[in-house]
C-alpha cells in the first residue's frame, strides 16, 4: 500500500514527458535555432519570439516565463509589481538529499533571476485595470509555498478593496513540500481570500497553462469565475506517471489535456496565446458594467444591432 | 553557512516514523468508531446528486451533546474487503462533491459541522481525474472557507495533503497525540526529494508532521493527548476527543450564536483572519538593512 500514498506532489524536478530537453543538444546553437518538441521543427528563435513563443508549424505552446507573460498581456508600462519584498524563509529547517532548502533557494534565485515563483501586482489590459498573479514555473517548478499564498492572498485583497478583476495564470508542480503543512495551508488560505472576493462580487479569471497540477489546481486556481486553458496545456491533480503506476492502465489519449478537460467539462475554453490578451479584454468588458436594470434599460433597444464580439465562443 | 544535520527527534515518545506507523494501524479507531461512540440518531446521507456515492468520504447527521450536527469523515476499512469498498479512506470527486452538498445542507439549518479526517490522500486514478479531482476538492475547500456555521476539523488518523484538507478549513483544526498531517506522504516525500522511497523515515522527521509540531506551528489548536496509542484504548481516545471537541463548538456557539447574523459574519471574519496568519515568510523593506518582521505564524 505505501506506493499508493505516493502522489500529488512532485515540484522542483516535476517535468512532463516532452520537455523541452532538445534545447540541450549541443548541435543545437540554443541561441538561434529551437527544435519544436512536438513537430521537431527547427524554429528560428527570433522568429519563435515573435509569434509569442508559440510554434509558427505546429502550434505548440512553448511554456513562458511570468515575466514574458506579464509583457505580453498587460499594456506596455502599466504594470507596477508588488510586495517584491516578502520572501522565503525556511520553517522547518528543511535538508534532503540535495541539501538545506534556504541554500536551493538561494541556488535557485540566482538561476532563474527571481526570489519566488508567484510574481503579483496592477496593470491595465487593453486598458481595463486588472490585478495580475502569475506563477513562474522555472522557480522550484512554480511550487505554491508561504510567499506564494501570502503574495496572492494580498493582490487577492487589493482586488477586492479597489473592486478591480483578478486574473491568474498558473503553470504549478503543486504544495511545496520543502514548506511542509505552511506550504499544504496555503490552498486554504488563498481560497478563503477568494472567498471573501467572491462576495464582494468581483471576478476573477485564470488561466491554466502548462503544466499545472496538485494544490494549484486544487485550490484557487479552479474555482475562478472564468477558468481558461491554453492548447496542449497539461492539467491535473495527481500528475500521469503517478496514476500509471498506481492503476497499473494505460493513461487515455490525450490524458489531461486542456482538450480533454474541456471535452469532461472542467474548463470554460481553450484560448490560444495570440487571442489572449483579446479575449481577456473582451471578459473585463463584460465584466465592467453596471448590473442593474435601470442602467441596461436604455440599451436594450440597441441589443437587436449588436455585434458579434471578438473572444470566446470558439472551441 | 554551515552544514546541518536533519532534526534530532525528542527523546521521550515515538518518532515521526513510529507516529506515521501508529496512524496508519490497521486497529486504530475509524470515523464510524467516533460516530457510535459519541452520537446519537445517526442518519448517514449518501451522494453528490450527480454521479454516485463515495464510501470513502460519508456524512450524516447525528445528535452530539444535545444538539444536532453534521458530521463528514473519511472512512478506512477495518478489514481487506471493507477497505476496498472504501478505497483506503481515499475519496474520489464524488466524495468531495458530498461533502460539499451536505455542507451546504448543515449552513441551511445552522448545523454546526464536524470533520474528522483520516485519509491518505484524494484518490489519483484515471475516473477521478475525467471527474474533476482536482476541481471537487478546491471547490469543497471554498465551501467549508465560506461556512456560516461554526466548524471543528479533528484528524484522527492520517492527514494526507489535499484530500485532507479538502474537509478541513474549519474554526478549529484538533489533532490527535499519533496522528499525522503532511503535505504528502513521507515515502512521496523521499521518493522525490532524497530520490528513495526506502528513506521515508528520514523524510517523515524532516517534514514535521507530528501533531507537537503543527500545534508549535499554530496551525493545530489542541493536541488531544493519546495516553496509550488509540488502538490499544480505543473508547478512552475517543472520549477524550469527544470532550474536546464539545469544548470547542461550545466555545464557538456561545460567541456566534445562530441566530446571530452579525456574530456570524465575525465567525467568518475569525476563520479568515486564522488562515490568513498561515504561513512563514520574511519581509524587507527596499532600502532597509535586513528584516523588519518575521512571520512565522504570530498567533
Ligand atoms: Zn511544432
Amino acid at each position: 500500500m505505501p506506493a499508493m500514498r505516493d502522489f500529488f506532489h512532485r515540484r522542483g524536478k516535476f517535468r512532463p514527458e516532452r520537455a523541452d530537453d532538445e534545447r540541450a543538444d549541443p548541435q543545437i546553437p540554443e541561441d538561434l535555432w529551437i527544435k519544436c518538441p512536438r513537430c521537431a521543427e527547427l524554429i528560428y528563435s527570433r522568429e519563435l519570439e515573435r509569434n509569442d513563443q508559440v510554434c509558427p508549424k505546429c502550434t505548440y505552446h512553448f511554456r513562458l516565463r511570468a515575466r514574458e507573460r506579464i509583457a505580453q498581456l498587460a499594456d506596455p508600462g502599466s504594470f507596477s509589481e508588488w510586495d517584491t519584498n516578502v520572501r522565503p524563509e525556511d520553517p522547518l529547517d528543511f535538508v534532503d538529499s540535495a541539501g538545506p532548502y534556504d541554500r536551493k533557494l538561494e541556488q535557485t534565485e540566482a538561476k532563474s533571476g527571481e526570489p519566488e515563483a508567484l510574481i503579483v501586482g496592477g496593470a491595465t489590459i487593453a486598458s481595463a485595470p486588472v490585478v495580475l498573479a502569475v506563477s513562474d514555473f522555472e522557480f522550484l517548478g512554480a511550487s505554491m509555498g508561504s510567499v506564494y499564498g501570502e503574495k496572492l492572498m494580498r493582490a487577492i485583497e487589493r482586488a477586492g478593496e479597489r473592486q478591480v478583476p483578478l486574473v491568474t495564470i498558473s503553470s504549478s508542480g503543486g504544495a511545496r513540500m520543502h514548506e511542509g503543512l505552511f506550504a499544504l495551508m496555503q490552498m486554504a488560505k488563498t481560497v478563503t481570500a477568494l472567498a471573501r472576493l467572491g462576495r464582494a462580487g468581483v471576478p476573477h479569471i485564470s488561466l491554466l497553462a502548462d503544466p499545472c497540477y496538485g494544490g494549484v489546481t486544487a485550490s484557487y486556481a479552479t474555482v475562478a469565475d472564468v477558468v481558461l486553458a491554453e492548447p496542449g496545456a497539461l492539467i491535473g491533480f495527481a500528475g500521469p506517471r503517478v496514476i500509471e503506476q498506481i492503476t497499473r492502465q494505460k493513461l487515455p489519449e490525450g490524458f489531461q489535456t486542456a482538450e480533454f478537460l474541456l471535452e469532461h467539462g472542467m474548463i470554460d475554453a481553450i484560448v490560444p496565446r495570440a487571442e489572449l490578451a483579446a479575449t481577456l479584454a473582451t471578459l473585463l468588458r463584460l465584466y465592467s458594467r453596471p448590473n442593474s436594470a435601470a442602467n441596461a434599460a436604455p440599451a436594450l433597444d440597441m441589443a437587436v444591432r449588436n455585434t458579434q464580439p471578438a473572444g470566446l465562443g470558439r472551441d | 553557512m554551515t552544514d546541518r544535520v536533519p532534526h534530532a527527534e525528542p527523546s521521550a515518545g515515538p518518532t515521526a516514523w513510529e507516529r506515521v506507523k501508529l496512524a496508519r494501524h490497521g486497529d486504530r479507531p475509524h470515523a464510524f468508531d467516533y460516530l457510535q461512540e459519541l452520537t446519537t440518531d445517526w442518519v448517514e446521507l449518501h451522494g453528490d446528486r450527480a454521479f454516485g456515492d463515495d464510501r470513502a468520504l460519508i456524512g450524516g447527521l447525528a445528535t452530539f451533546a444535545g444538539q444536532t450536527i453534521m458530521v463528514l469523515g473519511h472512512q478506512k476499512g477495518n478489514d481487506t474487503k471493507e477497505n476496498l469498498a472504501r478505497n483506503f479512506g481515499m475519496a474520489r470527486p464524488e466524495g468531495y462533491r458530498k461533502a460539499e452538498r451536505l455542507m451546504r445542507h448543515a449552513e441551511k439549518f445552522g448545523f454546526p459541522v464536524l470533520t474528522l479526517i483520516d485519509t491518505p490522500g484524494a484518490e489519483p486514478g484515471i475516473g477521478s481525474e475525467e471527474r474533476g479531482q482536482a476541481n471537487a476538492i478546491a471547490e469543497s475547500l471554498l465551501t467549508m472557507a465560506d461556512l456560516g456555521v461554526p466548524t471543528v476539523a479533528v484528524v484522527i488518523g492520517e492527514g494526507g495533503s489535499g484530500g485532507a484538507l479538502a474537509i478541513g478549513v474549519a474554526d478549529r483544526i484538533l489533532m490527535l497525540e499519533n496522528a499525522i498531517y503532511a503535505v504528502a506522504s513521507p515515502e512521496a516525500c523521499a521518493a522525490i526529494l532524497w530520490k528513495d522511497a526506502g528513506r521515508a523515515a528520514e523524510a517523515a522527521a524532516t517534514m514535521r508532521i507530528t501533531a507537537a509540531d503543527l500545534e508549535q506551528f499554530g496551525i493545530v489548536d489542541e493536541v488531544i493527548a493519546e495516553v496509550v496509542p488509540a488502538h490499544v484504548r480505543p473508547k478512552d481516545t475517543i472520549r477524550a476527543t469527544g470532550i474536546a471537541i464539545a469544548r470547542h463548538l461550545r466555545a464557538l456557539q456561545d460567541v456566534h450564536p445562530r441566530d446571530d447574523l452579525s456574530a456570524i459574519e465575525r465567525l467568518r471574519a475569525a476563520r479568515y483572519e486564522r488562515f490568513r496568519r498561515i504561513g512563514a515568510w520574511r519581509e524587507t523593506v527596499p532600502g532597509a538593512n535586513g528584516y523588519v518582521a518575521d512571520a512565522i505564524s504570530p498567533r
